[in-house]
């Protein structure tokens, strides 16, 4: 097959398929758009929303830089030095992941907050009150703690990926090593760093639960106050999301256009840079995040649990939902997986306005609270898949199969970013003299391109499991009936005010995805 | 190491392998596509109430009564937005709320039935629907939960307003995009008027009332002495003092009628599109059952709506909570609440 025959092939396939993410940003337009024009503009352009949205895009901007100060070096440490127990420290830099922020928020307050338990520790050296966590610091703290691992996979993908000639060449050119990882590391890594930070941007944007514990009044609340009535309201400020993400890819676009990201050699593995004197100072900078990130959270979490359990609670069966939480998450990793291929390739390979819209049309409704895109499914759901459900006898349209759809849909961005960084980092001389050898193109990328891409592609499913181990909302509006999850289990405790049953499950959430981490990253040699 | 690493990967391949390939103990949900389901038979629950309170009552009324019942939990506006989306083909039968808002929505729109009388006329009159659509059951009261080392009954003021004076700045906490502050905020808007409603919240925000995201936060705060007083509903008091048996908190009624007293309910109304409503209005007769009733009192620590049941001795009974006069079928005018509360909180 040549090479024009198999992109077309390769567009066909992808068409519906970016016609299907853009399922629930269409609907949410639609429904906009019953919102009478007056009152539509009176609404956005009064200074409240306006307030709230200068929040939103201000919280966005100062977490994506936090979560790319913390991220770039923990990933470079952890790829590139002699750091000690690098191995543990990557499996422990990645976990906060997987803490719902909603349960990270809880917990920092719990914490960190004025009452909280370490200002009871800081009591007997006369310390009354902690400074308020409430507001813009808590919901930047708490944001960046539980979303730089995007940054942080996506960036040692990228080292892990980079030939080092480069910095050599540089090195040999007379520059410092620091001067080299500015001039040359950060600009290769260029499309990982912006792919991660991007996931950690609409994160933010879409983030309700952490906001909301912070008591930090966003965008987000508007739609929330509005969900309580009226969809179309939450749509039409839910379609203001929607331009705000298409704002920021095509700064993105911008700032990436046209780099040469793979080399002429065959990558090897780099030389270790001793950390020296360093090595200390480096351990404390794991540590610190580490702490904040992970181990305050789930010493809360553990805290809640004794203390319920002292007091009597009775602990539920979590082994049926942690089946089907691996279930749905390793379903929705796998299909993301392969669903982000065509998509990346036609991008790299095939660079062009169209190419580049199918890739970054999957971005859109990323920005958008998980209820507006479970409930745009729900629509959806019993509208045209309730007609072909009631031809094979089917009562109701949910299915695990809707569910790893909805989450496809929702978080294929995740396998979008690294996967395409690592296709951007294979030199394409080399399917070419596959090609040369008399393989097909299929085949040339099957047995050469593909396991060069497997590191970017594999994070990428790893960061869609993780993500949908802890999904709510549309969990909630789109499983079976019955299928309750790690997450659900987490929620109906807490809701309620059952701390102890809520961190049983939190905890078994947590542990899991730990294990399962030391089989997504790979060996650092 | 690396045979660690080996291992521990083989045995999580082999856990997801068996965990996609394995049938679900309960059979039904983990099929690739939706079950089949004999109509009629099977009744569903789309219930606003968490699986933690109202899961052993519905347990029960299957081992009671034989019939298969499905449910689906959430939250109450998400699930009352799924009916309203899913419109004729929702497949509920049943939605059991937290609060009467929610179910006023439907009721206005037009997707419940009307409950037969026998159910309607367990509770007052002033705990159901007017056209008969949804009926409460159970009662959950507006109170402030306050730091009892902070403060003696004493200091608290005679009504709701008086939360606006200064001496007051910076103590009291509230939830102001909880449903339940909603219905309240409604109910303040239809007997004091919406400029004095406007009011009343812009004052607490004014006077640096700390904003919670749920009630439970808000009396959790109020026993770590973050605030000496939140505007929450009574029974969060009890949730938290079950497993905090030492904090220091109490409820506190406001004398008289004051709007500070309302009561609101978690109900139930049963679709129109539902094709098993003989067994909805027997689910709806059983949550209003002795039986189920005693369990709300005692277990979720909720007033029980049925006429002649009393409450735990630990709440003032509702006989002499003198609630504001006005209906709970007033408070359905939330569009004009959430106007109201969009102008004064996104800001």
């Amino acid at each position: 097959m040549t090479q024009r025959r198999f992109a077309l092939i390769l567009f066909a396939v992808s068409l519906p398929l970016a016609a299907l993410l853009l399922l629930p940003v269409g609907y949410l337009i639609v429904r906009a758009g019953a919102v009478e024009p007056e009152r539509a503009i009176t609404y956005l352009t009064r200074p409240g929303t306006l307030r709230v949205a200068g929040r939103s895009l201000l919280l966005m901007a100062t977490v994506a830089a936090a979560a790319c100060a913390v991220a770039i070096p923990a990933a470079w440490l952890t790829v590139r030095s002699d750091l000690r127990g690098r191995r543990a420290w990557t499996v422990l830099l990645t976990m906060p992941l997987v803490i719902p922020s909603y349960v990270g928020a809880l917990a920092l307050v719990s914490a960190l907050g004025q009452r909280g338990t370490v200002r009871g520790w800081l009591a007997p050296l006369g310390v009354e009150r902690l400074p308020s966590l409430y507001g813009f610091w808590g919901a930047w703290l708490a944001l960046t703690l539980f979303s730089y691992p995007y940054v942080f996979l996506s960036v040692r993908a990228g080292l892990r990926g980079l030939d080092p000639a480069l910095e050599e060449a540089s090195y040999t050119l007379g520059r410092s090593q620091l001067a080299t990882f500015w001039h040359v590391t950060l600009r290769q890594l260029l499309p990982s760093i912006s792919a991660g930070a991007l996931l950690v941007a609409l994160y933010t944007l879409s983030d309700f639960g952490a906001v909301a514990i912070m008591q930090y009044n966003v965008f987000t609340r508007a739609i929330y106050l509005r969900l309580s009535l009226d969809l179309e309201l939450a749509a039409l400020l839910s379609v203001v999301l929607i331009a705000l993400t298409a704002g920021l890819l095509a700064a993105v676009a911008l700032a990436e256009r046209r780099g040469t990201y793979y080399t002429r050699r065959t990558p090897r593995p780099p030389r270790r840079v001793r950390l020296g004197r360093w090595q200390a100072a480096a351990q404390a900078f794991c540590g610190l995040v580490v702490l904040l990130a992970l181990v305050a959270p789930m010493g809360v979490l553990a805290l809640w649990l004794v203390n319920g359990l002292q007091q009597g609670e009775a602990l539920r069966d979590v082994l049926a939902p942690l089946q089907r939480s691996l279930r749905a998450a390793g379903l929705a990793a796998a299909v993301s997986g392969v669903a982000a291929l065509p998509f990346v390739f036609l991008q790299v390979r095939y660079p062009g306005p169209l190419t580049g819209l199918l890739a970054r049309g999957a971005y859109l409704g990323y920005a958008l609270p998980g209820v507006v895109v479970g409930l745009a499914f729900v629509f959806l759901g019993a509208n045209v898949l309730h007609e072909l459900g009631a031809r094979v006898g089917q009562a109701d349209y949910r299915s695990l199969g809707l569910l790893v759809f909805a989450y496809t849909v929702r978080f294929l961005p995740q396998a979008l970013g690294p996967a395409r960084a690592s296709l951007l980092q294979v030199n394409p001389h080399l399917e070419e003299s596959a090609l040369t050898l008399g393989r097909s193109y299929p085949r040339a990328l099957i047995s050469v391109t593909l396991p060069l891409m497997r590191s970017g592609v594999l994070a990428g499913a790893a960061l869609v499991f993780l993500t949908v181990m802890k999904e709510l909302p549309i969990t909630l509006l789109l499983a079976p009936t019955g299928y309750d999850t790690l997450a659900t289990r987490i929620w109906s405790a807490s809701s309620e005010a059952f701390y102890a049953r809520a961190a049983a499950p939190a905890l078994i959430l947590v542990v899991i995805s730990a294990v399962s981490l030391v089989y997504i990253l790979e060996p650092d040699g | 190491m690396p045979r660690i690493r080996l291992m521990l990967a083989a045995a999580l391949v082999a856990a997801a392998l068996l965990s996609i390939v394995l049938p679900l103990p309960d059979n039904r949900a983990g099929h690739l596509l939706a079950p089949a389901e004999a109509q009629g038979t099977t009744l569903t629950i789309y219930s606003g109430r968490s699986e933690e309170l109202v899961g052993p009552v519905i347990a029960q009324f299957e081992r009671d009564t034989g019939i298969a019942v499905e449910v689906r939990y959430g939250d109450t506006t998400a699930l009352a937005l799924t009916i309203l989306e899913e419109g004729a083909r929702t497949p509920a039968d049943v939605f059991f709320a937290q609060d009467a808002g929610a179910l006023g929505l439907l009721a206005k729109e037009g997707v419940l039935a009307a409950l037969p009388a026998y159910i309607l006329d367990s509770v007052e009159p002033r705990f159901r629907s007017p056209e008969g659509l949804w009926v409460g059951i159970s009662g959950r009261a507006r109170v402030i939960a306050y730091n009892t080392d902070a403060l003696d009954e004493t200091d608290l003021p005679a009504s709701l307003f008086d939360f606006l004076a200064p001496q007051w700045a910076g103590r009291l906490g509230f939830a102001p995009t909880n449903a339940s502050f909603h219905a309240h905020l409604t109910a303040i808007r239809i007997s004091a008027g919406d400029d004095a409603a406007r009011a009343f919240v812009a004052g607490l925000l004014a006077n640096g009332a700390r904003q919670y995201e749920r009630n439970s936060a808000a009396v959790a705060a109020v026993a770590a002495g973050e605030i000496d007083a939140a505007l929450v509903n009574h029974y969060y008091l009890f949730r938290h003092l079950a497993e905090h048996p030492d904090a220091p908190v109490a409820n506190y009624y406001f004398p008289g009628d004051d709007i500070g007293n309302l009561v609101n309910v978690a109900g139930l109304g049963i679709l129109a599109s539902s094709d098993s409503k003989p067994l909805a209005q027997q689910f709806a007769a059983y949550l209003l059952s002795r039986s189920a009733q005693s369990y709300f009192a005692q277990e979720t620590f909720e007033y029980p709506l049925l006429i002649g049941m009393d409450a735990d001795p630990r709440l003032r009974p509702l006989s002499k909570i003198e609630t504001p006069a006005l209906d709970l079928s007033d408070l359905d005018d939330l569009g004009g609440t959430l106007d109201l509360l969009d102008d004064v909180l996104v800001q």
